[in-house]
């Protein structure tokens, strides 16, 4: 394991906003276990719970925590001046930022997703949720990543992002979705395990090239940014 | 040996001019960057470092820019003021986390070398975050010097050492700087720069003011004359005996008591008690009223 990857998993570990990515994914399974022992119809809770709650929700707000936490968090206490006084490329800092802002981010949402999954209808819905969040935490982490080296409140553009954009203009605008990755999750999901659960009107093409290019476009970004990364001042 | 140069280098942050044209060469030996609080040190330091594009003007370490250059790191180290630290780690973990970043061939032994120079080895173990202010400085320079530096550049060092602290750390400055290292580090105090080094580069405002052998500047600045604002029960009876005395250059008599302009601070202070005494007046306040740092240095500026 690098080393970079290794300071910002025990910085990440190590801060207690950690403990507000647990409360999330538990009421997503809960509500999955809830609905499937009281023997409510999938049809029913399937779309609030996994869509409505699960990739609309869940997902982008534990990526968001974690992907502003992975070096936003550096920044704002200044000890990220320790790691960029070093001879160091500067994608070398933001890949591994990145995978592990990925993985635990992953980690956390695909697991409940999966159950729900299996609960709501099958063992390849529980998959095809669980790679289509996977890659949905990868986007969204190269995302809030670049976020948090482009603006001071990250967290508050993030969610700004999530809520207006995708949850708000969504349901108003359409044209909207075609640049929200929640659409692209849920178009990749329904892919894999084609449902009656999850809907949407972006294409499967459109929702694997825009995860990609997302995914790319904002690491470079990030890159590019860390390259020029300044200190501020005592004058500023 | 490693040269840092600055040609021309200006700073600003829209309309605020932080820095202001200042060019230098920094050669081996230690150097103390003096000036007042918002003088621009900082920022001018952080230049140095890679951290800021300069508005106008070159900043090279060697002939190369610092600025996006993340391969000076290899020969500059940096003791930021803000005394950020993983807490979460020790004081041994830290500094072999930058070893190993800086991809040395043996980041253990070179970790241990330079806990071992800032005297950090019986603390090691013990995670940053219980650690003193001092401590934790020690820290950030053990980490700061693994890789064995030609430039260290570090923001106001002294803060919060204990006078123990302070001395070692003077010592370490010394030491290093007369290994051929080139060592800058920034103070708003005087008497630190004084016992650390030989040549200072005062800033202003911004701007370089002075710059070259210490004592020569404070000289300049201890020859200026002192102002004090004096009360007492009689104010013109003493202001008569006082323009008696060689080290007052004036006295100005208005209201609210007197302003006494003296050329030698230590001696009129000793004059003061002795003189009021002989007069039977009492002083009820004596107040330096240019001691502040910005008064010597603009004081300097106009010399």
């Amino acid at each position: 394991m690098s080393t970079i990857t290794w300071i910002t998993a025990r910085g990440l570990f190590g801060r207690r906003r950690f403990l507000l990515l647990l409360p999330l994914p538990l009421v997503l399974l809960g509500l999955a276990v809830l609905c499937r022992s009281l023997g409510v119809d999938p049809g029913e809770w399937g779309p609030p719970v996994l869509v409505g709650l699960g990739l609309a929700v869940v997902l982008p707000v534990v990526a968001l925590i974690v992907g502003t936490g992975v070096l936003g968090a550096e920044i704002d206490d200044g000890t990220v001046v320790h790691i960029l006084t070093k001879p160091l490329p500067r994608w070398q800092i933001v890949l591994p930022k990145l995978a592990v802002a990925a993985g635990v981010s992953a980690a956390t949402v695909a697991l409940p997703l999966y159950v729900a999954g299996v609960l709501a209808d099958s063992v390849r819905l529980g998959l095809a949720l669980a790679v289509a969040a996977a890659l949905g935490a990868l986007a969204y982490s190269a995302l809030f990543l670049a976020l948090s080296l482009v603006t001071r409140r990250p967290v508050l553009l993030g969610l700004v992002y999530v809520l207006i954009w995708e949850g708000l203009l969504g349901n108003f605008v359409s044209g909207t979705k075609v640049l929200s990755i929640q659409q692209y999750v849920i178009a990749l999901a329904d892919r894999i395990a084609p449902t009656g659960l999850l809907e949407t009107t972006v294409s499967v093409p459109v929702a694997s090239v825009m995860t990609a290019l997302v995914s790319v476009g904002f690491t470079v970004l990030a890159i590019d940014r860390l390259r020029s990364f300044s200190v501020a001042g005592e004058t500023s | 040996m490693s040269t840092l140069s600055l040609t021309g280098v200006s700073r600003w942050y829209g309309n605020v001019v932080a820095v202001n044209d200042i060019s230098m060469a920094l050669g081996p030996g230690v150097t103390g960057l003096l000036g007042p609080n918002g003088a621009g040190k900082t920022t001018l330091l952080h230049m140095m470092a890679g951290f800021l594009a300069p508005s106008r003007g070159t900043v090279t370490l060697d002939d190369e820019p610092t600025w996006r250059n993340p391969d000076v790191y290899r020969r500059l180290g940096l003791v930021s003021e803000r005394e950020a630290v993983q807490g979460f780690l020790t004081a041994y973990e830290f500094v072999l986390a930058s070893a190993k970043l800086h991809r040395l061939a043996d980041p253990a032994a070179a970790a241990r070398r330079a806990i071992d120079l800032v005297e950090l080895e019986s603390a090691q173990d013990r995670r940053i975050g219980t650690y003193s202010k001092g401590m934790r400085q020690r820290a950030r320079v053990a980490a700061a010097l693994v890789h064995d530096p030609q430039v260290l550049l570090l923001d106001e060092p002294f803060n919060g050492m204990d006078p123990r602290q302070r001395l070692h750390m003077m010592q370490l400055l010394h030491s290093l700087g007369d290994a051929g290292r080139t060592i800058l580090f920034s103070s708003h105090i005087l008497e630190e720069v004084e016992q650390v080094s030989g040549t200072v580069q005062v800033m202003v405002a911004g701007r370089l003011a002075a710059s070259g052998d210490f004592r020569t500047i404070r000289r300049l600045m201890t020859n200026r004359p002192h102002v004090f604002a004096v009360r007492s029960t009689d104010d013109r009876a003493l202001a008569v005996a006082l323009i008696a005395e060689p080290s007052v250059s004036g006295v100005e008599l208005d209201p609210t008591g007197l302003t006494v302009r003296a050329g030698d601070y230590g001696a009129f202070t000793r004059a003061l008690p002795r003189i009021a005494l002989k007069q039977g007046i009492r002083v009820r306040q004596l107040v330096p009223s240019d001691e502040s740092l910005e008064s010597v240095f603009s004081y300097l500026v106009e010399a």
